[in-house]
């Protein structure tokens, strides 16, 4: 276990000892200590190891992960695993705005509740969360799945693309182009999965799927107000 | 009345004039605002407005060809471990693959290669080819994120994040179904032949509060090597470049409203964002009132098409320019060749700006692999390259004419204007007189 | 675009704390805001007093008389406390009015940063740093204060541009975003009689705020209303006597956080500026959501 203490050493060198770790390094694991809200924290990572952040990050905590495994014990601040390529970030606590925005692959596992802005962007990761988010979540979402086991704040899921949305509880409002669609059984199934990775024993049965209407996507002048 | 009675002329309305007519109607008929690429076409006060005094009997000239007269640049110099330096100070602008063919990318990429100097990526990512056939790239950071990876970023040469661009300040990118080819649609995770339309702010920023933590991520994810630019649309151009350099920028592009683009609203292009003549003396003030002009590098895009242009967007203060329209041209866009396929498409060479629908005679504003095929990647690439070599000597014999060893060197001083417009914006005097609009003392 | 803080204090032992605790939080959003900086601290009241804060570019010279003369121009007795460029001078409350009008007459360079009952505002131009130390904001005890730090955007870097304002008494604004529709606010304001001095844009927010309550609304339903008539972005912290309230615009995309525990209600744009704030660990934190009001008030 290779420890790191950020008030102490500074940011520089914590990110450079991460970056520096290749497929084969031997320091599989690495404990972050006194982050104290610090941005960019375990940032650009690309390779398979597991980071523990012993406490909370300010904005843009494991952004652009690809492989590593980062684990927060604690809250983060804006942009938490900002277009993650591959790779899993949990957040033990709560997510500030634009949680996974742009993230291309991996999974995001947020334990508490997100802000706004929650996927925003998304192309392609996989985010739970097991609390609420807030409001304008998955805007422009491309692709990927966002689970949330909580409630949904306003306009979610607006000028939507292809990404899958789940809510198990309410949504306030849907955004334009957001419609509920059927839960149909290859959903049940991979939402058992996307639950089961990110430790969530909520019941697939009992969320609801929403999707893009696919209304904007070529301009229709009786939808202009839309835009 | 007989035939012989004298009649008033049909006069035709200045404000209603034929093409804002065939506009209504167009409007009318379709409910939808016309899109086109480009940059503004409306006659604004530009480079053209203003004059050199040469050297004389006062101060004295250097020979053409003997007499050095400096080109090179170094921009990022402020934090970048690794600035970008350049053999010139005319640099390519971004363009996307996706509103540009990947041919046109290639030849942007062995022209700009060959005359020593960078070019940049766009909204859609870095392809392998562009990269390969540049030898500096600019990675462009946008809004909309299509292709963004950390892979790429950490190939690049520098960075540009990108707020704004002239053509359209406080608009997001678009690019229209026709394009989205099977290889855009993947790059940028999209559904094939769908309009798209990019965000206007950053997904996961607002504010120079905010960007100033951005690009701290940035330079963690590339370890502090390369330079950071921050390009804006020129609104505001004083406050912006200001901000820009708070938040941490390398360098500062700023973009006039003539800059170019692959599509928006026609509105948002001739009627948002100010010319490019008038953002040079603002951001060089703002970067002369921080301490920092020279330290952060000014670049001015948005119209520049002669060594006399870059020549006198030097002398107001920048360390360098960008071109893009200029550089599809010198590719071969709307080149009289294709006359017959222009008037096929309802318009004439010079005046074909339709570069969002995907149907370019010349191959370059296009997905259509046939119409890509028209274009040579290394016949084109070696025309950029000799246009950009014309350039660059045009600015030295201005240079020299003036007595500077350096294009760096021209300055203000070395300018007069012929309008009162010209004067009050680039605030050099009305040619013959030591005075400009604006000027305390008068 | 800026940095925010804000504490308000349950536990009253930790009140000789306040001014030590707020310049930490300050100081550590020194890079949302390294122009300016100003604090509002809510400190002790005594019965019947008010307290005027003021400014000067010539404090020696413009301070040395001022109370003698001051209080001899509304007839009442005034103290005067000078801290570095700033002044607090004490009086009987039913002479606030009486006494803006004659510094305005007797020290035309003089700025009035604040008046109330408990309310004292410091603000200079310079890195929040340098500001607190300059005014030793950090040996400064009360109830509950609210700090910024500023990165001007469109308005010029000076002490009238720096935050926080004086809405009403005991009232106070501090702003994070950039309105864009001021200009034309302003030009209502003035032609409504409200004086409003700079051109920037969270002046005329707090003119605004002072506007409608004058006109009767609660600070509550002036704070209601500015989601209706301010455009553009911004997350507002207000002081009160009591307390502190807290708005973001409906897009809400400038940070806020909150810490709560049952020794305060802390305010930050980063969760950064609460890290050091005792028993942060096990407190409540979560963010303001978009156009709702929030007010703490003891």
């Amino acid at each position: 276990m290779q420890s790191y203490d950020v008030a102490e050493n500074g940011l520089r060198g914590l990110n450079a000892a991460l970056q520096a770790q290749s497929a084969e390094t031997n320091q599989t694991h690495w404990e972050v200590q006194n982050p104290k809200g610090s941005h960019a924290i375990a940032v650009g990572l690309d390779a398979p190891i597991e980071v523990t952040v012993k406490g909370s990050t300010g904005y843009y905590c494991a952004g652009m992960n690809q492989r590593a495994t980062i684990k927060v014990e604690g809250s983060v601040g804006p942009g938490v695993a900002e277009n993650m390529m591959s790779g899993t970030v949990v957040v033990e606590g709560d997510a500030s705005q634009y949680a996974g925005a742009t993230g291309h692959g991996g999974l995001l596992v947020i334990k508490g509740n997100a802000s706004s802005r929650c996927g925003i962007s998304m192309k392609g990761i996989d985010i739970v969360v097991h609390g609420n988010i807030g409001h304008m979540s998955a805007f422009m979402a491309q692709a990927g799945n966002l689970v949330v086991c909580g409630d949904a704040g306003d306009a979610l899921g607006d000028s939507l693309y292809e990404a899958r949305l789940f809510v198990r509880g309410s949504v306030k409002s849907l955004g334009a182009d957001c419609i509920e669609k059927e839960m149909r059984p290859e959903h049940v199934e991979l939402l058992k999965d996307l639950l089961a990775r990110a430790g969530s024993d909520a019941n697939p049965e009992e969320f609801k799927r929403y999707g893009s209407a696919r209304q904007l996507y070529n301009f229709d002048v009786d939808n202009a107000a839309a835009y | 009345m007989s035939d012989q009675t004298p009649r008033t002329m049909p006069i035709q309305s200045a404000t209603f004039s034929n093409p804002i007519n065939a506009e209504i109607r167009r409007a009318a008929a379709t409910g939808i605002y016309d899109i086109r690429g480009g940059g503004a076409k409306r006659k604004v006060p530009h480079f053209d407005d203003l004059l050199f005094l040469g050297a004389s009997v006062s101060r004295y000239p250097l020979e053409g060809y003997r007499e050095r007269c400096d080109t090179s640049v170094t921009l990022g110099t402020r934090f970048a471990k690794k600035p970008m330096e350049l053999d010139i100070p005319i640099t390519i602008a971004g363009m996307s693959f996706g509103a540009l063919s990947g041919p046109a990318k290639e030849a942007l990429g062995r022209g700009a290669s060959m005359a020593g100097t960078s070019t940049t990526t766009g909204d859609g990512g870095m392809t392998p080819e562009e990269r390969g056939h540049s030898s500096k790239l600019v990675y462009q950071y946008l809004p909309s994120r299509y292709g963004m990876n950390p892979n790429d970023l950490r190939k690049a040469d520098a960075i540009e994040i990108v707020v704004g661009q002239g053509a359209k300040p406080g608009g997001g990118g678009m690019l229209l179904g026709q394009k989205i080819s099977d290889r855009v649609a993947e790059m940028r995770t999209l559904p094939k032949g769908i309009d798209q339309r990019s965000a206007c702010r950053h997904p996961d920023w607002t504010g120079p509060d905010d960007l100033e933590i951005k690009i701290l991520e940035l330079r963690e994810i590339t370890n502090w090597q390369v330079p950071i630019y921050v390009k804006v649309g020129a609104t505001r151009p004083y406050y912006d470049t200001a901000l820009a350099v708070k938040a941490g920028a390398d360098v500062v592009v700023m973009d006039g409203m003539q800059g170019g683009t692959a599509a928006t609203q026609d509105v948002f292009i001739e009627h948002v964002g100010i010319p490019t003549l008038a953002c040079i003396r603002p951001a060089v003030q703002a970067l002369q009132d921080l301490g920092v002009h020279r330290e952060v590098q000014l670049v001015i895009s948005g119209g520049i098409r002669s060594g006399a242009d870059v020549a006198k967007a030097m002398a107001l203060g920048a360390d360098a320019v960008a071109i893009g329209t200029a550089a599809l041209i010198a590719l071969g866009d709307n080149d009289p060749k294709w006359e017959t396929e222009y008037q096929k498409l309802g318009t004439t060479t010079g005046a074909y700006d339709d570069w969002h629908e995907g149907l370019d005679p010349a191959g370059i504003t296009t997905q259509d692999p046939e119409l890509a095929a028209r274009l040579d990647p290394v016949e084109a690439g070696r025309r950029l390259r000799n246009y950009l070599k014309v350039m660059t000597l045009e600015a030295q014999t201005i240079a020299r004419a003036c007595g500077h060893n350096d294009l760096h060197n021209l300055e203000p001083e070395d300018l007069c204007a012929l309008t009162m417009e010209a004067a009050a914006m680039a605030r050099v005097p009305l040619a013959g007189t030591d005075w400009y609009p604006g000027k305390a003392g008068f | 675009m800026c940095g925010i803080v804000g504490l308000f204090l349950k536990d009253r032992t930790l009140e000789p704390e306040l001014g030590a605790m707020l310049t930490e939080m300050l100081v550590t959003m020194t890079d949302r805001g390294p122009d300016s900086a100003g604090i509002a601290i809510y400190g002790a009241e005594s019965d019947g007093s008010a307290k005027l804060t003021v400014q000067s570019d010539q404090p020696d010279e413009d301070f040395a008389t001022l109370a003698a003369d001051l209080g001899a121009a509304i007839g009442a007795e005034v103290t005067l406390r000078a801290n570095d460029t700033h002044a607090v001078l004490e009086l009987d409350g039913s002479k606030v009015e009486q006494a803006r009008q004659a510094v305005r007459e007797l020290r035309p360079g003089l700025r009035v940063m604040s008046d109330g009952a408990t309310i004292e505002i410091y603000k200079e131009v310079g890195l929040p740093k340098d500001v607190a130390d300059r005014f030793s904001l950090s040996n400064m005890s009360g109830s509950h204060g609210i700090g910024h730090t500023r990165m001007a955007t469109e308005s010029a870097v000076t002490t009238e541009g720096a935050h926080p304002f004086n809405t009403g008494s005991d009232q106070c604004l501090v702003h994070n975003g950039s309105l864009s529709n001021h200009n034309a606010l302003r030009r209502k304001l003035k032609r409504e009689g409200v004086r409003v001095e700079s051109m920037n844009d969270t002046e005329v927010g707090a003119a605004y705020l002072t506007w409608k309550m004058q006109n009767g609304a609660t600070l509550g339903e002036a704070l209601e209303s500015s989601l209706q008539d301010l455009d553009g972005f911004f997350t507002f912290v207000v002081g009160t006597k009591d307390g502190f309230g807290v708005v973001r615009d409906p897009i809400a995309c400038k940070p806020a956080v909150m810490a709560e525990t049952d020794q305060y209600v802390a305010f930050g744009s980063e969760y950064r500026a609460l890290v050091n704030l005792p028993g942060i660990e096990d407190a409540r934190v979560w963010e303001p959501e978009p156009a709702t009001v929030y007010f703490w008030s003891h």
